[in-house]
């Protein structure tokens, strides 16, 4: 039985406690551990994005984190986004305008897109593509996820 | 397998004492993009993770000596979003930004970029063509070593056991100088160079280059520091036959492997191709300094 840590995060703004094992990843942790299964797991191995998550307010994959690095730290996930009541406007535009499709890309997509609106709020259709090039799709073919980044850029503007 | 066991050390001493007092395989962990898999695809069962990035100098970016000093484990999106350190150094934010998606450039560095020691590494041409002196301190003290010296292969370093790379010196900027870093890839993000060409140049107010360094990537077990290119540079205004003496020394100097990613013959090519377009690139924000 490995030595298991005891790691202390703040998880959409909430204070978790949790044992866990040294190799465990901050995926591992925020699904398995937490129950915090809106997070993803694609590749495991950081190439599509599925579970990416923001950490002390940088985009990350959780899959390249190890939980005991999660000590200390803010961990924001697509469970903090939104709710059924009331959406992101990113949530919002991805459904209306088809963003989705099987819907495994979407979490990470929608988490890396809120960080590329508060990075830049008028994003050209370019600097979208390249900022979501580390989100993979299988489904949609992109184009329509684009369109949803850009509509809510907008919107948030308050050019609709 | 043995437990795996984690320490996150706030001090350079305490960080090199565990690498050094370590019984079993021990691992540094800097952003973790490589490390981390590497694990996870059991190509590495490490004992022990040394987690470095709680020691203030592994993370900070200063200015120093008219230069800049950047600690190894400075992810790469904080140094893509340091303005002065991307104004004097554009070719160097060009590799970096080419490093894996933003998600893995939220965590990766430039330290654990060259010392997982991958000949195809992005930020490693553009690190060796910057002149970057590595600074690295161990058990027996600090040594400073050329950017060019740490890889000896493909995931070989010539740091010894307890030895960290700490950070990296940018010497200060001559007026009229210039660097820039391309790559090759079959798609333009989110993959691995066939080849990467990274030079830096400074010119005198004539225009003449004075000084100049050609690094080339993924045509050798290492990334080279390549002489004969950068002296087909020096002394010249950079002209079009400068330009095809600097594709013949880069030719020569390519010693590339066949792979599923691009034959020999290929990779030499391009990387003659990419050379000259890396040149003028470099030439071009020479000018404007």
């Amino acid at each position: 039985m490995a030595k298991k840590y005891h790691v202390t995060t703040t998880v959409n703004g909430d204070e978790y406690e949790v044992l866990c094992e040294p190799q465990q990843t901050l995926l591992d942790v925020l699904r398995d551990e937490l129950q915090l299964t809106g997070t993803k797991e694609g590749c495991a191995t950081g190439d599509c994005g599925a579970c990416s998550v923001m950490l002390d307010g940088e985009l990350v994959c959780a899959c390249l984190v190890l939980g005991v690095e999660a000590d200390g730290k803010k961990v924001e996930t697509i469970e903090g986004m939104g709710n059924e009541k009331e959406l992101h406007p990113l949530q919002r535009n991805f459904l209306e305008l088809n963003g989705l499709q099987c819907g495994i890309c979407t979490p990470g997509i929608l988490v890396a897109a809120k960080a590329l609106l508060e990075r830049n709020p008028d994003p050209t259709e370019m600097e979208v593509r390249y900022w979501l090039a580390g989100n993979l799709c299988r489904c949609t073919g992109y184009d329509k996820i684009i369109r949803s980044v850009l509509a809510t850029a907008k919107e948030i503007r308050g050019g609709a | 397998m043995a437990d795996l066991r984690y320490e996150a050390p706030e001090t350079l001493g305490a960080a090199i004492a565990l690498l050094a007092d370590a019984k079993g395989p021990a691992k540094v962990l800097a952003g973790g993009t490589d490390v981390i898999v590497q694990m996870e695809t059991d190509l590495i069962e490490p004992e022990l993770l040394v987690d470095i990035k709680k020691i203030p100098e592994l993370r900070q970016i200063k200015a120093e000596k008219g230069g800049f000093r950047v600690g190894a484990a400075v992810s790469g999106m904080d140094l893509v979003d340091h303005a002065a350190f991307a104004k004097a150094w554009p070719g160097v934010i060009d590799g970096v930004k080419l490093i894996g998606s933003i998600q893995v450039k939220g965590r990766a560095s430039m330290g654990g970029n060259l010392c997982n020691a991958s000949p195809a590494a992005d930020s490693v041409p553009p690190l060796v063509a910057a002149g970057a002196v590595a600074t690295v301190i161990g058990p027996k003290g600090t040594r400073e070593v050329p950017v060019e010296q740490i890889p000896t292969g493909p995931g070989k370093t010539s740091l010894a056991k307890g030895e960290i790379v700490v950070s990296f010196f940018f010497p200060r900027r001559p007026p009229r100088s210039g660097d820039a870093y391309q790559r090759f890839t079959p798609r333009t993000e989110m993959d691995i160079a066939v080849v990467g060409v990274g030079i830096d140049l400074t010119l005198d107010k004539g225009g003449t280059c004075t000084a100049a360094r050609v690094a080339l990537g993924a045509v050798a077990p290492t990334v080279l520091l390549v002489k004969e290119a950068a002296d087909a540079l020096i002394g010249t205004t950079v002209d079009d036959a400068v330009l095809e003496k600097l594709a013949k020394a880069c030719s020569a100097a390519c010693k590339p492997i066949d792979d599923k990613r691009g034959t020999r013959e290929f990779r030499i090519k391009i990387a003659c191709v990419l050379a000259k377009r890396v040149a003028q690139q470099a030439l071009e924000r020479a000018r404007q300094n």
